[in-house]
């Protein structure tokens, strides 16, 4: 007969146990916030997007989940038998009955040997010469075509078209859309540059938002940095932000800082272009000016000169013309009279000079013999002779007592 | 001088901008009749209008390339600014 204890330790199910176990560990502060280092094995992609593999050491292993929404974030490039650090919460896979971590974000083991792999990389390029400054081109002031590396899904890409129209509309965005991180990130940024080859847009613009610098690692990829350099159309990179530099900068014709930074050094800007072409109608209207001014003047002298020669002018000048020659008759004659009057004056005083009578005046006497001749010698008289003695107020009857002549030898003749 | 001008509507912007700057030299150059010189100015000035019209009005123009295709038609609007989201 079997014996039944009295109370029978009751059993669980096997929910119930499991049950138990997760509640055990997901209240349990290490396993709920651990680091653990290990090498990827098993690694696998389900189409559903999430990741999962094994880690292990020598001795162990541990099953290992990543939800899509985190995979994508991933700043390593996971392959098996890489060696890295995952952080995450341990807990229950119920179904499986299996413990696993549950992996929030990895890094690899030594971030130092991504640095070290960064500078060899550097190295190597430079020293083929891709980022020597004689390789850059000059990016073209007016592009009529900008091709755009970038995802369609990123901030970049919309910061990039505002810039764009605000700056300069009128050019055309050939956009090749491609992933900017994770594993597939180099290989489609390398078939985005190739496809824009076949345009030949003016200038290629490069573009990824900011990030952590694992982010940003696929732009220190050797192929991404090698398809940059190889570019037929001047490439211009803006990745990350102002402190990222990444190998394809180094490779591009021209590094901008930010996505806007690089729509801004690809672009004129609408604004200057408003100034120049203000600049330009000013100039045009001063040209129109001067050649206006030119033959403004060329009429105004042409009209003077028909005006010199019109008949109006003529009869102007003609009767200006008489004036003057009335003027210099008027002149002729006061000058002829005034000369008249003083010869006549001068004759006027000499003959006053002459008279007679002004010399009798003087007390000169003339006398006249009985025949009225001029007695002008004692020669001509005689004593007891009668004569008449003119005076200027009246004449004297007079008779000559003597003679007595002067003895002079010649008498003035009459 | 009866030479007709190309329909300004007809040009791109560089282009307008290029005539513009032929017209302003020619007429700097001063060696045209004044009708000329005239209508040289009066084009002048629409070409200016256009290129401000142009640059205030211009709608940017974004065309996405399809994952497969390796050569697009450039001519063809594959994606519109409308398209957007």
């Amino acid at each position: 007969m079997i014996h039944l204890p009295l109370f029978q330790t009751p059993s669980l199910t096997v929910s119930e146990i499991t049950q138990y176990l997760r509640a055990l560990l997901d209240g349990d502060e290490i396993l709920q916030n651990v680091w653990v280092r290990g090498e990827i094995s098993n690694l696998s992609r389900p189409t559903s997007g999430h990741l999962y593999f094994t880690l292990k050491d020598q001795g162990a292993s541990l099953r290992c989940v990543i939800w899509r929404s985190q995979a994508s974030r991933l700043r390593v490039t996971m392959q098996n038998g890489l060696a890295i650090e995952a952080h995450g919460a341990i807990s229950i896979y119920e179904r499986d009955g299996a413990y696993q971590l549950y992996v929030d974000s990895v890094r690899p083991v030594g971030e130092g040997l991504l640095f070290q792999e960064f500078l060899r990389l550097k190295a190597l390029l430079e020293s083929e010469g891709l980022f020597d400054e004689d390789r850059k081109r000059p990016i073209p002031s007016r592009p009529h075509r900008i091709g755009l590396v970038t995802s369609p899904t990123g901030a970049a890409l919309q910061d990039i078209l505002n810039t764009l129209r605000r700056r300069y509309p009128l050019v055309e965005v050939i956009l090749a859309p491609c992933a900017v991180q994770g594993e597939a990130a180099p290989a489609e940024i390398v078939r985005a540059l190739r496809r824009l080859a076949a345009i030949r847009p003016d200038v290629i613009v490069v573009a990824r938002g900011g990030g952590s610098i694992e982010d940003l690692w696929a732009f220190n990829d050797e192929r991404v940095v090698r398809a940059i350099a190889a570019s037929l159309s001047p490439v211009i990179t803006g990745i990350g932000h102002e402190t990222d530099f990444t190998l394809a900068d180094f490779a591009a014709d021209l590094r901008a800082p930010t996505p806007t930074g690089a729509a801004v050094l690809a672009t004129p800007d609408k604004a200057d272009l408003h100034v120049e072409l203000a600049g330009l109608r000013l100039q045009l209207a001063s040209a129109m000016q001067v050649v206006l001014d030119e033959h403004s003047y060329a009429l105004d002298s042409a009209r003077q000169r028909l005006e010199r020669g019109s008949p109006a002018s003529r009869i102007r000048s003609d009767r200006q013309q008489i004036d003057d020659l009335q003027d210099r008759a008027l002149r002729a004659m006061q000058h002829s009279l005034a000369l008249r009057q003083a010869r006549r004056q001068g004759l006027q005083n000499r003959l006053q000079a002459l008279n007679p009578i002004a010399i009798l005046q003087r007390g000169y006497v003339l006398l006249q013999r009985e025949d009225g001749s001029l007695l002008n010698s004692t020669r001509m008289v005689k004593p007891g002779d009668r004569l008449s003695a003119k005076l200027w107020d009246g004449t004297l009857d007079v008779r000559v007592d003597g003679v007595q002549p002067s003895g002079e030898a010649s008498p003035p003749q009459e | 001088m009866n030479r007709s001008f190309t329909d300004i509507a007809d040009l791109s912007y560089e282009q307008a901008f290029a005539e513009l700057e032929t017209i302003i030299n020619g007429l700097e150059a001063n060696q045209k009749t004044l009708e000329e010189s005239i209508s040289l100015y009066e084009r002048g000035q629409a070409l200016a209008m256009y290129c401000a019209g142009r640059l205030d009005q211009a709608e940017l123009r974004v065309r996405q390339m399809s994952e497969l295709d390796l050569e697009i038609d450039p001519t063809h609007p594959v994606m519109d600014e409308g398209a957007q989201d």
